[in-house]
């Protein structure tokens, strides 16, 4: 019983984990058609811009309990930077591209950004343990899980709450609804078109940054971090379908649930597991759990 | 009509490299070894990227074939250079085979995930099979050509003949088989896939064929690699290592036979100098390499030499 309530609660905390750093890629399919591989790169970027602006702030005599804030904030930071410079920089020229092609560029940027991130910041780990354990823990039929974790549940709500209601309840949401639908009528109708892809792509990143910001606390902060990221979120919104945000929810709670139950009852399946399940998925729903099938064009 | 150059250009090259060969820093040896074994890889990639087909999981077949040849040596102690590569050959066009079957459906984006998801599914396998080094690996026995070793100064000479030879064969035969009708086809598929089959021709089957010819060569050069090199490890069939096989085919191109070993040798050169004028940076050398070439010449380095022939 209480190895049960373990697998679903890790499992619920994994799935956050996992939605928060997946969800940017989804969104940014969804609107621009890029598998962008630099989302691993956004995510070691939030990571290290928390690690070292929140270790330093610290370090000055900042009250502990504001670091969540500057967490949060360093990743938006790093992401407002780097997104547009990205997105106006390169990614807006190889539009015209093959989707493979897009993806072999945003590849390109991930090698550079890699060791933009070594340049930055060095190659000796950050640690910032302090917020993690902050906040204390609290008990869950006789186990013991930091309060930290919560947040993590929160910030994954609201990120995908928060999306949701904005793609369907306001005006800029349904213009973005439009221009995923279709891009040349939208800008046929006077719909800024470029406007929408810059922020999609920096809001997207910003996304995959404070997943890595919130993850900093519980790791040590090493280059190659957004590596196993990159598939990860990739296995997570294929099962739900590329470019669904419902779809990124569900594959999220599919791979932390049935990682958790792997970690708890067959340790040695483990990584294989969730690759076997998106591989399954593609097999059986090419187009991920959420998606209809498309006509072959002719 | 014109003639045909690439099989005097292969001789040529394979004469070059077995005449230079005594003559060349060990180092450099392991290098063009190296770069043979990957560009076998990167020749098989660049029969699907001919059907307009990029797999993300390349490196599935690289490591089978690693495995299987390994394998076979900590086993049954087989030290044969040539067994390890037919070996490595067989197992990887053998699971390609039966994969084939589900893959052969897919296209674009979703080809190159679903092939990314099988090899992720391979590492994670090995990583936790303790039997077999888990993400340690395990160390290659020393390979024998029919049966002796040769001495030590002679054995990265006497393993690059050896790659010199199968990359040679393996060139020539794929030049071949693109003349083919079946292998024609690539072109076609990658344009218009429905007019292929109202011609007659069974694409799935065609992109079948392809895929286990790449996925054989992929297995060769996987083998040839851990003999080279005397250690294998689960980091073989880990994404970073098919996006290497990746970059290297879109840098080669798909024009010639030739290319995909020429690909793999300046992919070798600009590592090798990269890391060794700065460590940390030699990943921002490749990935700019990479994003010069698709921006500026989208066929390849290849295409720099037709575009000189044509004036």
């Amino acid at each position: 019983m209480q190895e049960a309530v373990a697998v679903v609660i890790d499992g619920i905390i994994y799935s956050a984990w996992l939605f928060i750093a997946a969800v940017g890629l989804t969104l940014i399919y969804g609107v621009m058609k890029i598998v962008n591989v630099t989302h691993g790169s956004f995510y070691a970027l939030g990571a290290y811009a928390a690690a070292s602006i929140t270790g330093a702030l610290l370090a000055h005599g900042m009250p502990p309990m504001l670091s969540y804030a500057v967490l949060l904030g360093s990743a938006v930071l790093v992401a407002i930077v780097v997104g547009p410079l990205i997105e106006r920089g390169i990614l807006r020229f190889m539009y015209v591209k093959d989707e493979v092609v897009i993806l072999l560029i945003t590849y390109a940027l991930f090698l550079i950004l890699e060791d933009v991130i070594k340049l930055i910041w060095g190659v000796s780990p950050y640690f910032i343990a302090e917020p993690y354990g902050l906040l204390g823990s609290f008990d869950v039929a006789d186990l013991t899980y930091p309060v930290y974790n919560l947040i993590l549940v929160g910030v994954a709500i609201v990120c995908g709450v928060g999306l949701a209601w904005t793609l369907t309840k306001t005006r800029t949401g349904k213009l973005l609804v439009a221009v995923i639908h279709d891009t040349e009528v939208s800008r046929a109708m006077g719909i800024n078109v470029d406007r929408f892809y810059v922020v999609t792509f920096t809001f997207g990143s910003m996304l995959a940054a404070i997943g890595g910001a919130f993850t900093a606390p519980t790791v040590s902060v090493v280059p190659g971090l957004g590596v196993e990221v990159i598939v990860l979120s990739f296995a997570v919104v294929v099962i739900g379908g590329l470019g669904s945000l419902p779809g990124a929810a569900l594959g999220a709670v599919i791979v932390g649930l049935v990682r958790s139950a792997t970690i708890h009852y067959l340790p040695q399946a483990e990584l294989f597991v969730i690759y076997l399940v998106m591989a399954l998925v593609l097999a059986f729903r090419p187009r991920g759990l959420f998606m209809l099938a498309e006509a072959r064009k002719i | 009509m014109t003639v045909d150059r690439t099989p005097r250009l292969l001789v040529a090259i394979l004469a070059a490299l077995l005449v230079a060969g005594p003559f060349v820093p060990q180092w450099a040896l392991f290098l063009i070894t190296i770069a043979l074994a990957k560009g076998l890889v990167v020749l098989g990639l660049m029969i699907l990227l001919r059907c307009g087909l990029v797999s993300f999981g390349q490196a599935l077949y690289y490591c089978i074939g690693a495995y299987a040849g390994g394998m076979l040596g900590r086993l049954f102690e087989v030290s044969g250079v040539f067994t390890l590569m037919l070996a490595g050959m067989v197992a990887s066009a053998v699971t390609a085979y039966v994969l084939g079957f589900l893959l052969a459906r897919y296209r674009g984006i979703f080809f190159g995930l679903l092939s990314l998801a099988i090899s992720m599914i391979l590492y994670g396998l090995l990583v936790k099979s303790e039997a077999l080094g888990s993400s340690d690996g395990f160390n290659v026995l020393p390979s024998t050509l029919f049966g002796i070793r040769p001495e030590d100064e002679w054995v990265r000479y006497v393993v690059l003949a050896v790659a010199g030879v199968v990359a040679f064969v393996a060139a020539l035969l794929v030049h071949r088989y693109l003349k083919t009708p079946l292998g024609g086809l690539a072109p076609a598929i990658k344009d218009n896939e429905i007019r292929v089959e109202y011609m007659g021709a069974s694409a799935r089957h065609a992109i079948h064929v392809n895929y286990v010819i790449a996925a054989a060569l992929a297995g060769l050069g996987g083998a040839l690699g851990a003999t080279t090199v005397g250690h294998i490890d689960p980091e073989m069939a880990y994404w970073t290592t098919s996006g290497e096989f990746i970059f290297i085919t879109i840098l080669a191109g798909t024009g010639s036979v030739i290319a995909p070993f020429l690909g793999a040798m300046i992919f070798g050169i600009i590592q090798t100098v990269a890391f060794d004028i700065s460590p940390n940076t030699w990943q921002m050398v490749l990935g700019s390499a990479l994003l010069v070439v698709i921006v500026f010449l989208p066929s390849g380095l290849w295409s720099l030499f037709r575009r000189r022939k044509a004036t």
